[in-house]
């Protein structure tokens, strides 16, 4: 197995920056906006990102988590069933500017599993898509509107994005498995 | 995250790790019968029966708002003007039904067994809506989540049970699954209405309520039921109430808050007093809508595994 790391601290720090102040710009300010994040640690980038733009923009940020095991659409056939854990929105997300946030933009099949999720929860009057990490391979047509970096990889190697709230660090890795699979 | 069991056939011999897992798992459903659209889509396309062949209007309703909820595909049966009534054997029925790709039945039934017996002859998931004088493990669950939620821990706390023990499926639930996890659980009521040998079930047995109030956190008062009076087992509704009855004025005596709880449908004023019942400490309204979301937890483990 080689483990590369792809963002140190530092670079972590300023992508998470980038990413809160591209999310401003875009929406002029961030008068409706309202992040959402997908558990585990797209929620933890969630938080992060809206404590920036609270501090660029001065004032509160409503920030949720989601949980999307109940839409996932390989729940029959996993050989383990996911823990199913709460969402927890507390704002109500009818009129505003939501800012979806994961880790890790991959297939595709998460986002499309959150955004059923957040049309249950109300009407937003429209969903931005932001990731830490683009690594292709879509198999849905889906597109990231914020992505902290693109990341050309190959199906057989694998993202690690790590946060200090949970990991020892931040950081992301890029892993090659050796084995043939 | 798995249950080791294919069927909810009831709560005795169930492991500490899959009451817990199903008691968690019905936190994160309790939060979806709170958004403005409680409805989650895990068992799109499964279908499942509700057998009843017994009446019942609470369980079987709030299993079919469970399965909906769930996005499943839902048919009910009840016995009455059914092909039961015209000589059926139950696994004739239940073949018969199966035979329609049913993936999970819910059964209510008399018999004590029926519900082991349906799990044997089907190959879908059978869930015990109570089965006789046997089980109700999907209200023992929601007992036991609502205690969990009153306290914060079942661990060490005391329950005890008070009315007609001898037939009642739903303390036998309770007391499987509380023992299971760590309360300490006793059984209060006339000594007809008491079986034979229940301690050995771990639980201590009281025949007046004044001996056990004192040292019991929480009341779940049994329905009594008037067929039992006929047939001999307490002399009239107003003797039972008179010593078994659970008044303010008794739970005073606690010297503390005592929790109320009660599976309903209630007498008011003979086995629980009305005011009790409406009373800061009842929490048997929080039962009906947690006895949602657990049947909701049971529900997604077994079928979607």
């Amino acid at each position: 197995m080689k483990k590369t790391k792809i963002l140190d601290q530092a670079g972590f720090t300023r992508t998470v920056n980038r990413l809160a102040h591209e999310v401003v710009e875009r929406n002029k300010g961030a008068e409706k906006v309202a992040l959402v994040g997908i558990r585990t640690r797209g929620d933890y980038l969630a938080r992060r990102i809206a404590g920036k733009i609270e501090s660029i923009e001065g004032r509160k940020i409503d920030v949720g988590t989601l949980d999307i095991t109940l839409y996932r659409d390989d729940l029959r056939g996993r050989l383990e069933q996911p823990h199913l854990k709460r969402t927890d929105i507390l704002f109500d997300v009818g009129g505003k500017v939501i800012v979806l946030v994961d880790d890790v933009l991959f297939t595709g099949r998460t986002v499309r599993s959150a955004l059923n999720a957040l049309m249950d929860l109300g009407r937003p009057t429209s969903i931005q898509l932001l990731v830490l990490i683009d690594r292709g391979h879509r198999e849905l047509p889906i597109k990231a509107d914020f992505a902290g970096k693109n990341v050309p990889t190959s199906a057989k190697q694998e993202v690690r994005v790590l946060m200090s709230e949970v990991d020892e660090e931040d950081a992301v890795y890029l892993i090659d498995e050796d084995r043939e699979s | 995250m798995k249950l080791q069991t294919r069927h909810l056939l009831g709560l005795e011999g169930m492991s500490r790790e899959d009451l817990t897992l199903i008691l968690d798992t019905a936190v994160s459903f309790k939060e979806v019968l709170e958004r403005p659209i409680k409805k989650v889509p895990p068992l799109q396309g499964k279908t499942i029966v509700n057998l009843f062949f017994e009446s019942s209007t609470r369980t079987r309703i709030s299993f079919e708002l469970a399965e909906r909820r769930l996005s499943a595909d839902v048919v009910n049966f009840a016995a009455a003007g059914s092909s039961v009534s015209k000589g059926e054997t139950l696994k004739d029925t239940a073949r018969n039904i199966e035979a329609m790709k049913i993936d999970m039945v819910v059964i209510r039934h008399a018999s004590p067994g029926a519900a082991h017996f349906l799990s044997r002859v089907v190959k879908a998931n059978v869930i015990n809506a109570g089965d006789g004088a046997h089980e109700h493990p999907t209200q023992g669950l929601l007992d036991m989540f609502t205690l969990r939620e009153k306290f914060g821990r079942l661990e060490g706390i005391r329950v005890c049970i008070v009315g007609d023990i001898l037939h009642s499926r739903v303390a036998r639930s309770n007391i499987h699954g509380l023992r299971a996890m760590g309360a300490e659980v006793s059984v209060c009521g006339p000594a007809t209405l008491i079986p034979r040998g229940i301690e050995q079930l771990g639980v201590k047995v009281y025949h007046r309520l004044e001996d056990v109030i004192p040292h019991t956190d929480v009341l779940n008062v049994l329905r009594i039921q008037l067929e039992r009076q006929e047939s001999g087992f307490f002399p009239s509704l107003r003797e039972y109430h008179r010593y078994f009855g659970v008044t303010k004025e008794r739970v005073a005596q606690a010297g503390h808050a005592i929790t109320i709880m009660h599976p309903g449908p209630i007498n008011r004023d003979v086995e629980l007093s009305a005011d009790l019942a409406d009373g800061e400490h009842s929490v048997i309204l929080e039962q009906v809508t947690n006895g949602v979301a657990v049947r909701m937890a049971v529900l997604y483990l077994l079928g979607s595994r």
